[in-house]
């Protein structure tokens, strides 16, 4: 059986993992990804001084090593190959295109200069092709990070850290540049909710308290919980949740070291409005201050109150959720924005009934959470799905399912595509750049760079 | 991770029924469907729940039980949850009151249901796939020294 997956990240190689391994059935793939590199998210999003992360790119060269893998590299699935071109190739489709833009605060003046998702400065920061022209105005003294998850953490530490602790990482050689002349002094981290329901883990907090020239606080009145919140983790005795209440306490009473950097964590506030200088770029944050609320089943949310405050900061990141991108012809649900799936078997919208021979994985089907690691059992369900499918005879009926038609196929649309070979002289090639300078690799940054690297 | 992760990946929205139809036609769609447990909806705000147990109950002691309504048997007072509800709280006032089906409401509207055991398998899937990244961690963490 032959199989298109389409994405790189951590969930295209777990449903690779899961097809090719398979005990009866020869299964023989086909990555597809619209960048030269795979690898997805662990490359392009997790943060640089977490290179311990994404030694997972081990597991996945092994997948790659099967003689029936292929990885079609700055292939764009919709553009340079379309859904009918795979439907002629392909038994069966795997979607594992990942959750790509970020949702929206919803508030005036969200498109103010100065104001911008922190992805945008994530993928700029680990060297994302499509986002190394952005530029973020680094002279501003405060940022305010509106959301508590881990991108949000990233992206606090990353403008916390001395241009000394960076300079080991493989961040990009244009942000180190950048942010070696960062004036930033204040960094806010916003949280909607209290300390309880913060989405960050206990090492990732903790980490904040080990930056080398940045002090952390906390506000004392925000660490301690509301009656509503105590009782739940009381109830619970969730030790996690504990141990990280009584880090934030630590943080609140800590006295400022003389570090020069500040990072403020800050709770149950939620941004209203940006506001506006003379020169049409953001100048404060209006906040409003958050109560928790119990729902019928007990989780907590919060509501806003009366109380407002303005927050003096110049650069605003915007971490506050994402969603999925419809992928052209793929069925796609609104409401969740995610592929309109069952257990990953695509749903024609009309019938819900699944579509024959299309599969979705990842955090294109379930929304984005959890860890990279989640998704390798949300990536072995779809598969069973497609094992269950093939034995039912539901899989596509291609005119030419064979690996030749479809790299001669590939050929023709993006004579420029890489290959994995390609893809390990492009990482030996990183790599040798960083050992000079005894760092983990020197990303190359743009498709021409890697292009010509590749001596094309 | 929350309720709506679990919604996104089931096809199906919550089957319902009207609280004025028979025990009958409830069984019928619960074998249709495959399901423990049926929303009864007045348009499309959830008015009860009636799950295979309330059924059982009234079975044993009354044989006329294919003829009354679901009304005569839903639990009243449902315990709705939210899209944005957090799986560990979810996950725990289930198990204290026992719920094994969870209709879910936005603004009072019913967009579909999540049962015990979607929960369970969701904060499975979350632990394994934590404890798979770490040991991945350790297992390149070690590799790193040998070389």
């Amino acid at each position: 059986m032959r199989v298109a997956i389409i994405g790189a990240g951590p969930t295209g190689f777990y449903a690779a993992d899961h097809l090719l391994n398979h005990l009866e059935v020869v299964v023989e793939v086909d990555m597809f990804d619209r960048l030269p590199t795979p690898y997805g998210l662990v490359r392009l999003g997790v943060a640089p001084d977490h290179q311990k992360i994404k030694f997972v790119t081990n597991a996945f060269d092994k997948v790659a090593a099967s003689s029936r893998f292929r990885f079609y590299g700055g292939v764009d699935f919709g553009k340079d190959v379309t859904l009918a071109d795979l439907r002629a190739h392909y038994h069966q489709i795997v979607y594992c295109t990942g959750a790509q833009t970020d949702r929206r605060m919803g508030i005036p003046g969200e498109d103010l200069s100065g104001s911008h998702p922190a992805t945008e400065f994530v993928a700029w920061y680990n060297g994302h092709p499509d986002y190394r022209d952005c530029a973020f105005d680094l002279s501003q003294e405060s940022v305010a990070v509106v959301g508590v998850g881990n991108v949000a953490v990233d992206v606090v530490r990353i403008l916390c850290r001395t241009p000394e602790e960076l300079a080991t990482t493989d961040i990009a050689d244009y942000a180190l540049e950048a942010l070696r002349k960062s004036r930033v002094k204040e960094v806010y981290l916003l949280g909607r909710r209290g300390p309880a329901q913060a989405a960050f883990t206990n090492p990732e907090v903790k980490e904040l308290g080990e930056l080398a020239d940045a002090d952390i606080t906390a506000i004392p009145q925000e660490i301690e919980l509301d009656p509503l919140s105590r009782a739940a983790v009381e109830r619970s005795q969730d030790r996690a949740t504990l141990k990280k209440v009584e880090i934030l306490r630590q943080y609140a009473r800590r006295a400022p070291t003389g570090k020069s950097r500040r990072l403020v964590l800050r709770f149950l506030v939620s941004p209203v409005e940006l506001i506006v200088d003379d020169a049409g770029r953001v100048a404060a944050m209006r906040l409003v201050r958050n109560e928790l609320y119990a729902t019928s089943t007990g989780a907590l949310q919060p509501r806003a109150t009366d109380r407002f405050e303005e927050l003096p900061v110049g650069l605003v990141f915007r971490s506050v959720g994402y969603r999925g991108v419809p992928l052209p012809g793929v069925p796609f649900n609104e409401s969740w924005g995610v592929i309109l799936n069952d257990k990953g078997r695509v749903l024609d919208p009309a019938t819900k009934q699944p579509v024959v021979g299309e599969y979705t994985a990842g955090w294109i089907k379930r929304g984005p959470t959890g860890v990279i690691g989640t998704n390798k059992p949300d990536a072995a369900e779809t598969v069973e799905c497609m094992f269950e499918d093939l034995a039912r005879g539901a899989v596509l009926e291609p005119a030419r399912p064979d690996a030749a038609a479809a790299e001669a196929l590939v050929r023709q649309r993006q004579p420029s595509y890489v290959s994995y070979a390609d893809w390990l002289k492009l990482n030996a090639i990183e790599v040798a750049r960083g050992r000079a300078q005894g760092r983990p690799r020197v990303k190359l940054t743009s498709v021409e760079e890697m292009l010509a690297a590749l001596g094309r | 991770m929350n309720i709506a992760n679990i919604l996104a990946r089931k096809g199906s929205m919550a089957v319902t029924v009207l609280p004025e139809q028979s025990i009958r036609e409830a069984l019928a769609l619960l074998a249709l469907h495959n399901i423990g447990a049926l929303v009864a909806v007045q348009g499309e705000h959830p008015v009860g729940i009636l799950s295979e147990r309330d059924i059982v109950r009234e079975a044993a002691r009354n044989e006329g039980f294919l003829a009354r309504t679901v009304a005569d048997l839903m639990t009243r007072n449902v315990i709705t949850g939210q899209p944005h509800d957090d799986l560990l709280t979810v996950a725990h006032t289930m198990t204290e009151r026992r719920i094994r089906h969870l209709p879910v409401v936005d603004q009072d509207r019913l967009i579909g249901m999540v049962s015990i055991g979607d929960v369970v398998k969701a904060q499975r899937d979350h632990y394994q796939g934590e404890v798979d990244t770490l040991q991945t961690q350790l297992l390149a963490g070690e590799g790193g020294l040998a070389h």
